[in-house]
């Protein structure tokens, strides 16, 4: 079929492009200004040419950060993942079950971050905290406060806690569009629940993983407010991750240079990350 | 109208003027030939020319940073890699 190109139809698109420029373009511009000079506030600038860039790549602080990142995200996908499938397949499809489970869900997604942060930070503390607590009755010693791992463990908890759902109820909806004849197909040719799992319902819930999986990474690779409100980067700095550096360094130290061209870098990564994502996503559907 | 609190310096404005031609050229050349001209590369998706410059752009962001944070801060080199790379990415992802 040939298609008809009217390139005025780009005039339809215009007020968006002027809302981007004005919310992303120009502080995206104003930081990569920022990221080649120096300043010590009153407006007053010194130039600095790819000083704070070298500073950054050559830092051992933004590597351990960014490791951390990766790490962290890694281990939520590895666990968020699976656990979502699980869940959505052992949820019930028709009944009075459905709203409950849906509900019950959704609720953890209507919770802001900074909420998010404070109910865990409150349920780890040994002193008032019920898991702290439960935990230090059965003889375990916990303490998110002094313990990197058990900082580690309580930030993945609460991400896990916090977001499985997305995961769950993506795949709930790919798995309640696959149609019954695929079932009793299934059920004709007397295969069993894991080869139904394998051949139908995961090859359908493909673009639904793929989406969630999308979300779930830049998500994490972002993370900045619930790890800020449970550990505040510590102990030490074993949960500091990429944004908690890039406050610290931005507003705490007030290194706008520095701080910006590791925007900058951070930036990059994320939407090269993005595209990737979108790329195989796309792709995928050009298959279909 | 001021826009010295966005700490404009020479090189910056000649970052971004480069970038903003680069669109006007893009945006005239699909005035010219419209489409995009979409194909599959060596890269096996379809990318239409919009797609190459994104993947020019972002690959020579890296380019660069690479060679900052492995050789050094004289970028010449890596703006004449970035370079040969646009040109590779256009000819044939």
């Amino acid at each position: 079929m040939n298609k008809t190109w009217n390139n005025k139809a780009w005039f339809m698109v215009l007020p968006m492009l002027l809302l981007v420029l004005f919310s992303a373009a120009i502080p995206l511009m104003t930081v990569v200004n920022y990221s080649v000079q120096d300043t010590f506030g009153n407006n007053v600038f010194f130039w600095a040419g790819t000083e704070w860039y070298e500073q950054i790549l050559n830092s051992r602080r933004f590597w351990d950060a960014m490791g951390r990142n990766l790490a962290f995200s890694f281990i939520i996908l590895a666990i968020e993942i699976p656990l979502g499938i699980l869940i959505a397949l052992n949820m019930p499809r028709r009944g009075w079950g459905v709203p409950l489970c849906l509900v019950l869900m959704a609720l953890p997604l209507l919770i802001p971050w900074n909420v998010v942060g404070t109910i865990w930070q409150v349920f780890g503390r040994v002193d008032i905290g019920l898991l702290g607590r439960v935990l230090e009755g059965i003889g375990i010693d916990y303490n998110y406060v002094r313990d990197p791992l058990d900082a580690w463990i309580t930030v993945i908890l609460m991400d896990v806690w916090h977001w499985t759902s997305l995961v769950v109820l993506l795949c709930y909806a790919g798995l309640v569009s696959i149609p019954d004849a695929y079932y009793q197909a299934a059920r004709i040719d007397g295969a069993s629940r894991f080869a139904i799992f394998r051949y139908i319902q995961l090859p359908k819930l493909r673009r639904v993983l793929t989406i969630a999986i999308l979300l779930r990474f830049m998500d994490s690779f972002m993370i900045y407010t619930e790890p800020f409100v449970v550990t505040g980067g510590g102990p030490g700095n074993s949960t500091t991750f990429l944004s908690i550096d890039l406050v610290k360094m931005a507003v705490g130290q007030f290194d706008l240079g520095p701080a910006a061209a590791m925007s900058i870098i951070y930036f990059l990564i994320v939407l090269l990350l993005s595209w990737i994502f979108y790329t195989v996503m796309t792709s995928h559907e050009g298959e279909r | 109208m001021n826009f010295s609190w966005m700490a404009w310096t020479l090189p910056t404005v000649a970052f971004f003027g480069t970038i903003f031609l680069l669109f006007v050229g893009m945006s005239i050349w699909e005035y010219v030939s419209p489409g995009g001209n979409p194909r599959f590369g060596i890269l096996r998706f379809e990318t239409t020319r919009g797609d190459r410059l994104f993947v020019s752009l972002l690959g020579s962001a890296f380019i660069h940073l690479a060679w900052l944070g492995l050789v050094g801060p004289n970028l010449w080199w890596a703006l004449a890699i970035s370079v040969v790379y646009a040109i590779g990415v256009f000819r044939f992802v």
